[in-house]
């Protein structure tokens, strides 16, 4: 029998699984793989100039793709340098498989160069993590950790692969088949209690869907759309379910949660039964605890079991898949009688609609309707802070649009990286990312990535010269003592008491521009829309529109720190 | 939610490789679950290990505890061992130091009463091994504590196999 060095088989592996982008920066303990990979055409290799961004790429690949994501990075820094990467995965479910470097196998523990002991590291915050031991269990291990990372809840499996283990020689084969026997993730669905679930559907005065992450990772958007049509019960999501409806569909309330619309947060509050499916009730959805959904019976759906009755009681749990689950209810959901609950549900919405000041200058609402009115087949990726939530609050997500965040960890610089994985992944599509002044600056080196990849990204940076979402709470909570999150205080600022600062730094035109993307400045509404239009121009090139932003802008509603959902600030 | 705090014992079959005890450790400690005690050891079959965990923890807690063992690769079966019967034993030494006669035969009255085996024996020290339950264990502790000045302890941790035909812990 023929035999081969780990790093081909290796090559040969993502082959066999259908891999034609993979995410990488290498080092001395990758360089091998690096070489097999160079000798080859059919999957293309994109050197990220940060290995957090690296991973952040690829996770937003595989959000916007459907496909497992793939990152190589090297032992050492290489390797650490993916932890919050892989935490931002696991928290949103999404699917990667990391390929980590590590030094020879009579080296480990010996503090060698570059060596660290990333599968411990990364224990907590990965789906699984394995180092190969033997060259012999290299396919295997890599057929697992493909087949864990795509299946049951999604998720990062880590595989660490020892300099000499790839270099012996050993078996070309590349298994088949996968026989784990502590995983086999579920895939039916209980029919006994979704029929009782459904029966508590059709009982129910004021029923009520709360759709999660799961229904979009599912890609369950579409049927769960007909049970809403056929139901007639009104919808809300939470951030990462944001689409499940396509949000202009007169059933969809909106979001729910901290800065969720003030009817969504009303409907939570009055509804008897809550029908939620994907969705880890997180604090920041269920406000203060015993409070949630206090009139309600409550229906969970949810792949993970682990997720079910842990925050809240759960009257019906079902352990499925979204998009079985809701296949099921497709064959047996009845229309409602919800005509009542849905008028009081409009006059809530009529009440206290999400809405924002309009602005003499340029405000937050303006920005997002433009791109609203001219992008409607658009990928919308936020980072994170209070634009992401404007951008949740405002952006329509219809059915050829998608959004996507760093929902769960809440990952500042998740943005731009974010942009370029889902560019890469959809090269047809139209990529726009959303970012603070602060988040953009945390990953700001990819604009080499994107400008040698040639991606017609358009980056909306809004600029508030603040970090904003801290600086809402200091606003509100803190007495106005703006510690920490001004991004123009530094030596003058100390030296004269605040009465001085410099000029906001860095020039983000001239940023951009330096690195050979276009950059466009806005301080005015009027500005807005041909701006815009001037970047989708730029083909090959990436865009970065700057929009100076009134620091004193603020996330309303909010719900305060601790909390019910229905005790909202709507406006100060 | 301290409402049904109690004990409770769980069983587990993992795959022996590396790192799985870290692994399961670690779910306790990241996520500020008691962990009282946890031993374990390979079974008849040498790629499968089995541990006994006991913890101290609610109703709602418990379950959560036991979902999170499940979801894990490396894990491949849970049994609860809270309402069915085992039998379970953990192994105790204590050592007690500077014995007067009187003390010694203290000890020797302990371990008859106990059905616990003196195993050695110096000038003024005695060994005992107590073989029973983690809960007569801890009243073996108590009461040596309060009976001799200066103790040396070592348990084991419980380890528990479900029962055959015995209706009884």
């Amino acid at each position: 029998m023929r035999k081969i060095t780990g790093n081909k088989l290796l090559v040969r592996a993502l082959k066999e699984e259908g891999v034609d982008t993979i995410f990488g920066y290498p080092g001395a303990c990758t360089i091998d793989i690096s070489d097999e990979l160079y000798k080859q055409d059919d999957i293309r290799v994109i050197l990220p100039r940060h290995e957090q961004a690296l991973v952040h790429e690829a996770d937003a690949y595989a959000r916007t793709t459907g496909k497992v994501g793939v990152c190589l990075v090297t032992s050492g820094p290489g390797a650490t340098n993916l932890v919050t990467g892989l935490a931002t995965a696991n928290y949103d479910s999404v699917p990667l498989v990391c390929f980590t470097g590590q030094v020879a196998r009579h080296l480990i523990g010996n503090d060698a160069f570059q060596e660290v002991d990333i599968v411990g590291i990364t224990r907590s915050i990965t789906k699984y993590g394995v180092t190969v031991r033997n060259r012999e269990d290299l396919g295997r291990i890599i057929k697992e950790a493909f087949y864990i990372a795509r299946t049951g809840r999604p998720g990062p499996v880590l595989v660490d692969l020892p300099k000499d283990v790839m270099g012996e020689l050993g078996s070309a084969d590349y298994p088949q088949t996968v026989n784990i026997r502590g995983y086999k993730p579920n895939t039916s669905v209980h029919m006994g209690q979704l029929k009782r679930a459904l029966k508590m559907l059709k009982k129910a005065k004021r029923p009520l869907f709360l759709a999660g992450g799961g229904v979009n990772i599912a890609r369950a958007n579409e049927v769960f759309t007909e049970v809403v049509n056929r139901t007639n019960v009104p919808v809300v999501t939470t951030i990462m379910g944001r689409g499940a409806v396509p949000t202009n569909h007169p059933l969809f309330i909106g979001n729910l949660g901290m800065h969720g619309a003030y009817a969504a947060n009303m409907a939570v509050g009055e509804c008897d039964l809550l029908f939620s499916i994907g969705t880890r009730f997180n604090d920041r959805i269920t406000g203060k605890l015993h409070a949630f959904a206090p009139k309600a019976q409550i229906v969970h759906i949810d792949i993970d079991t682990a997720s079910i009755s842990r925050n809240i009681h759960v009257d019906v749990p079902i352990v499925a898949d979204a998009l079985e689950a809701i296949m099921k209810m497709k064959e047996y959901v009845e229309p409602c009688e919800t005509a009542k609950w849905v008028s009081q549900i409009q006059e809530w919405k009529q009440e206290h609609p999400l809405d924002m000041k309009k602005h003499i200058q340029l405000g937050p609402k303006d920005i997002i309707d433009e791109m609203n009115r001219q992008f409607d087949d658009a990928i919308v990726v936020a980072d994170v802070g209070q634009h992401q939530m404007f951008v949740t609050q405002y952006t329509e997500i219809t059915e050829k649009k998608q959004f996507i965040t760093s929902g769960g960890l809440g990952t500042m610089g998740y943005g731009f990286p974010g942009a370029i994985g889902a560019q890469l992944g959809n090269p047809g599509k139209r990529v726009i990312a959303v970012s603070g002044d602060g988040g953009m600056q945390m990953n700001i080196q990819e604009f080499a990535t994107a400008v040698l990849e040639e991606l017609p990204l358009i980056l909306c940076v809004f600029n508030n010269e603040y970090l904003g979402m801290v600086r809402q709470w200091q606003k509100l909570f803190y007495g106005k003592r703006y510690g920490m999150t001004n991004l123009r205080a530094g030596a003058l600022y100390r030296r004269t008491n605040g009465e001085e600062m410099p000029e906001y730094t860095p020039d983000f035109v001239k940023l951009a521009e330096s690195y050979g993307a276009k950059g466009i400045r806005v301080t005015k509404r009027e500005e807005i829309a041909a701006a815009f239009e001037e970047a989708k121009k730029n083909e090959k090139t990436p865009t970065l529109i700057e929009f100076i932003i009134d620091p004193e802008e603020m996330v309303y509603p909010m719900v305060k720190p601790g909390g019910t959902l229905e005790e909202m600030i709507i406006d100060c | 939610m301290d409402n049904n705090m109690k004990k409770r014992w769980i069983s587990l079959y993992v795959e022996n490789q590396v790192g799985v005890l870290s692994k399961i450790s670690g779910l306790f400690s990241a996520k500020s679950y008691n962990l009282d005690s946890l031993t374990v050891g390979t079974t008849e079959d040498p790629t499968v290990s089995r541990m006994t965990i006991a913890t101290v923890s609610d109703d709602e807690t418990f379950e959560q505890i036991k979902k999170q063992l499940n979801r894990m690769i490396e894990v491949i079966k849970v049994i609860d061992f809270t309402d069915i019967f085992v039998r379970m034993k953990e192994i105790l030494y204590v050592k007690v130091f500077k014995c007067s006669a009187a003390d010694k035969a203290e000890v020797f009255q302990i371990a008859e009463t106990f059905k616990a085996k003196v195993i050695d024996y110096g000038r003024d020290s005695v060994l005992v091994e107590f073989v029973q339950t983690a809960t007569k264990n801890d009243a073996v502790v108590k009461l040596m504590k309060e009976e001799f000045k200066t103790i040396e302890v070592v348990r084991g941790g419980s380890v528990g196999i479900e029962s055959i035909s015995m209706m009884e812990r």
